[in-house]
C-alpha cells in the first residue's frame, strides 16, 4: 500500500492537548466531529486545509502527554494519511496503531521535508518518496503490522475471537 | 551478562517467560485494569468486538473522577452508561462519583500491590510505580481489547536509574525534585523508558512523594516508573489490603542503559511555567508573576501531606484579593483526614473553595476553568496550551506550598517565608 499527500510540519513535543483539547474528552464521541477539532490548539485552520492522506512531519515526542486516544482518531478522520516524526510519545504511537493510523519513526525525512512538499510513502516497502530522494524505514513488526492490517485493534480482537471460537 | 531490572523481571513473569531483553515484545495478562469516566467510550468499543461480557470482571476498576459530579446532560449520560455497563458485567470494583481521583483511589482501596501489572487508560497510571508495581497507561481500545481477551501485547524498555542523593533543602518538596529532573531531561527525555528512583531522598520520602515522582514520570517521556518497595511501602499496603503478593525487585548487578544522578542539596524550588512540563525555573526567576487562580489537588499533589502543607501556610491569613485559591482533596479519605484534622476549617477561613474529590478542572472539562489571559498556578501535573479550558490561558506548576503562598499574595511567592 502506498500514498501521496501534501506535507503539514509541525515542531517537537507537539501534546495531545494541542491535537485534541480535553474539554471535549467526554463531550465529543463521534468521531467525524472529532476531525473537526483536530490540531485545534495548534493550528486552528488544520482541519479545513487537510486533504485526504495529507502527511503530518514532527520532530520529537509526537503525541505527549494524556492517553486520550481521541487524538489519533481526530487525525485520522481529517484525513491524515501517516505522521512522520523523529519520534512518538508511547501511548500516542499505541493508539494510532490500534487506529490504523499510519505512524513512522524517520528523522532523517523529518529534518527535510517541509509544509508544502509533496511527498509518497510505501508502507510495504519502508520507503518515503521526496523530490529526488528516498527516506527508508522501519517497517512495524509482523504481530503488531497484523493489527493494523486489520484495521485497527477492535476489529482485530473481534477477528482473533471468532478465529478462536472456529477452532473449538 | 548482567542482572535483570525489575521491568524486565515483571514482564517475564507475566508473560510466563524464563527472561526477556528489553526491545522484545511480549503478550501479558495485567492483574488490574483502570477506567475511569472514558469507560462509556470503552464499553461501546467493546460492544463492537461482538462478545457479550467482559472475561474477567475481578480485574476491572473503574472509579468515576473527570467530570463529577457530571456537568451537563452529556456527561450525566455518559455516567449512566458506566453504571449501567458495570451492573451487566458483574463489575464490582465500580466507585462512583463521591470516592476520589482514580490513582489516589486504587492504592486506598488495596488495588495496587508490589509486583503486579497494572495498565489503565489513564496516562498518570504510571503512579502505581511508587508501590512497586509495574504500571503504564494505555488508549481506549487497548483496555476494550483487555476486557474482551484478558490479554496485550508490550514491548519490554530499557531501564534509565535516576539516583537522588543529598540533604533535602528547607522548603523543598517532591515535587521540586520531579519538575527540577524534568526540567533537566526534558519531555522526552527518557522516552519509552522504565525509570527507577533510587537514592537516600528517596529511601527518606513518604509514600505520597514517591507517588508524585512517579505520576510524572510520564511527562518525561516514562513508560512506567519504579521505587523499590521498603518498610514503609508494606505498612502502607497492609494498612488497607491483605491481598497477597511478592515484591519484585531489580538485580544489584542489572543491566540499566544509564544512571544518572542528582544532588539536590543546594536545590531551590522549582516551578514549570507555560506552555509544557519541561520549561522549568528556579522560583527566584518568576517570582511576582500575577496569578488569578490557585489550584492545589489533582493526583500529583492532593493528598493529606499537601494539604497539611498548604494549611500551615495560610493558617490565620486570608488570600489576596482577586485571586480565587481551590482545593479538590484527591479522595475521600484525604477529604475526610482533612475535615477530620481541622485542615478544610482553616483553609475555607483563608478563601480557599473546597471542592469535592475529583480530576477538577485539571483537564479543563468543568469546574475552575480558566479565562482568556487568565493565569493559573497549580498543583497538577500538565501546563500545556488549552490544558484547563482555555487556549489563551497559562498555566505555571508548582508544589502546594508555592501554590498557598501565592496565593495569599495573589502573584507567585517563594514559600519559605512562609513556613517554620
Amino acid at each position: 500500500m502506498s500514498i501521496i499527500g501534501k506535507v503539514w510540519k509541525y515542531g517537537d513535543d507537539i501534546n495531545t492537548d494541542v491535537i485534541f483539547p480535553g474539554k471535549y474528552t467526554y463531550t465529543v464521541s463521534d468521531p467525524h466531529e472529532m476531525a473537526v477539532h483536530a490540531l485545534e490548539d495548534l493550528d486552528s485552520e488544520f482541519s479545513d486545509k487537510v486533504h485526504k492522506n495529507d502527511v503530518i512531519i514532527a520532530g520529537e515526542n509526537f503525541g505527549c502527554g494524556s492517553s486520550r486516544e481521541q487524538a489519533a482518531t481526530c487525525l485520522k478522520y481529517a484525513g491524515v494519511g501517516a505522521i512522520i516524526a523523529k519520534s512518538f510519545s508511547r501511548i500516542f504511537f499505541r493508539n494510532a496503531i490500534n487506529q490504523a493510523l499510519p505512524v513512522i519513526d524517520c528523522k532523517e525525512a523529518a529534518d527535510h521535508i517541509e509544509t508544502g512538499d509533496k511527498v509518497e510513502i510505501n508502507f510495504e516497502k519502508g520507503e518515503i518518496y521526496w523530490k529526488e530522494k528516498v527516506f527508508a524505514f522501519k517497517p512495524l513488526p509482523e504481530e503488531i503490522l497484523d493489527i493494523f492490517n486489520d484495521g485497527g485493534l477492535i476489529p482485530h480482537t473481534k477477528r482473533l475471537l471468532k478465529m478462536k471460537k472456529g477452532e473449538k | 551478562m548482567g542482572g535483570k531490572t525489575f521491568t524486565e523481571k515483571i514482564l517475564a513473569l507475566k508473560s510466563g517467560k524464563n527472561s526477556v531483553v528489553s526491545g522484545e515484545i511480549v503478550t501479558v495478562s495485567p492483574d488490574i485494569v483502570l477506567s475511569h469516566d472514558n469507560s462509556a467510550a470503552i464499553s461501546k468499543k467493546f460492544k463492537q468486538i461482538g462478545i457479550n461480557s467482559v472475561r474477567n470482571p475481578d480485574k476491572i476498576v473503574i472509579p468515576l473522577d473527570h467530570c463529577v459530579p457530571a456537568a451537563s446532560e452529556k456527561y450525566a449520560d455518559n455516567h449512566k452508561v458506566i453504571r449501567e455497563f458495570v451492573r451487566e458485567n458483574g463489575i464490582q470494583n465500580f466507585y462512583d462519583i463521591n470516592t476520589g481521583v482514580c490513582h489516589q483511589v486504587l492504592p486506598e482501596k488495596g488495588h495496587v500491590l508490589p509486583g503486579t501489572l497494572i495498565l489503565g487508560a489513564d496516562s498518570h497510571t504510571t503512579t502505581y510505580g511508587a508501590f512497586g508495581a509495574f504500571s503504564a497507561g494505555i488508549g481506549r481500545s487497548e483496555v476494550a481489547s483487555i476486557w474482551a481477551t484478558d490479554k496485550i501485547w508490550l514491548k519490554v524498555p530499557e531501564t534509565i536509574k535516576i539516583v537522588i542523593t543529598g540533604k533535602m533543602p528547607f522548603g523543598v518538596y517532591p515535587k521540586d525534585i520531579i519538575l527540577y529532573i524534568i526540567g533537566k531531561l526534558g519531555a522526552d527525555g527518557v522516552l519509552y523508558k522504565a525509570v527507577e528512583f533510587s537514592g537516600n531522598i528517596v529511601a527518606e520520602m513518604s509514600i505520597s512523594g514517591r507517588m508524585t515522582l512517579c505520576n510524572m514520570a510520564v511527562e518525561m517521556g516514562a513508560k512506567n516508573g519504579y521505587v523499590e518497595p521498603d518498610e514503609k511501602t508494606i505498612k502502607w499496603i497492609n494498612l488497607r489490603t491483605n491481598k497477597k503478593y511478592e515484591i519484585i525487585k531489580s538485580d544489584t548487578d542489572a543491566d540499566y542503559e544509564k544512571i544518572i544522578h542528582y544532588d539536590i542539596t543546594k536545590l531551590e524550588p522549582q516551578i514549570a511555567c507555560p506552555h509544557t512540563v519541561d520549561n522549568v525555573k528556579a522560583i527566584s526567576e518568576v517570582i511576582g508573576t500575577r496569578i488569578n487562580q490557585a489550584l492545589i489537588g489533582t493526583c500529583t499533589n492532593g493528598r493529606i501531606e499537601d494539604l497539611k502543607i498548604a494549611c500551615e501556610i495560610l493558617k490565620d491569613n486570608k488570600i489576596a484579593k482577586n485571586t480565587r485559591l481551590l482545593v479538590f482533596p484527591a479522595s475521600t479519605e484525604v477529604y475526610v483526614d482533612a475535615m477530620d484534622s481541622g485542615i478544610l476549617q482553616t483553609l475555607v477561613k483563608s478563601g480557599a473553595v473546597i471542592m469535592n474529590p475529583g480530576c477538577g478542572p485539571c483537564l479543563g472539562a468543568h469546574e475552575g476553568a480558566l479565562a482568556p489571559g487568565e493565569v493559573c498556578l497549580s498543583t497538577a501535573n500538565r501546563n500545556f496550551k488549552g490544558r484547563m479550558g482555555c487556549n489563551e490561558a497559562e498555566v505555571f506548576l508548582a508544589s502546594p506550598a508555592i501554590v498557598a503562598a501565592s496565593a495569599l499574595k495573589g502573584e507567585i511567592t517563594d514559600a519559605r517565608g512562609f513556613l517554620e
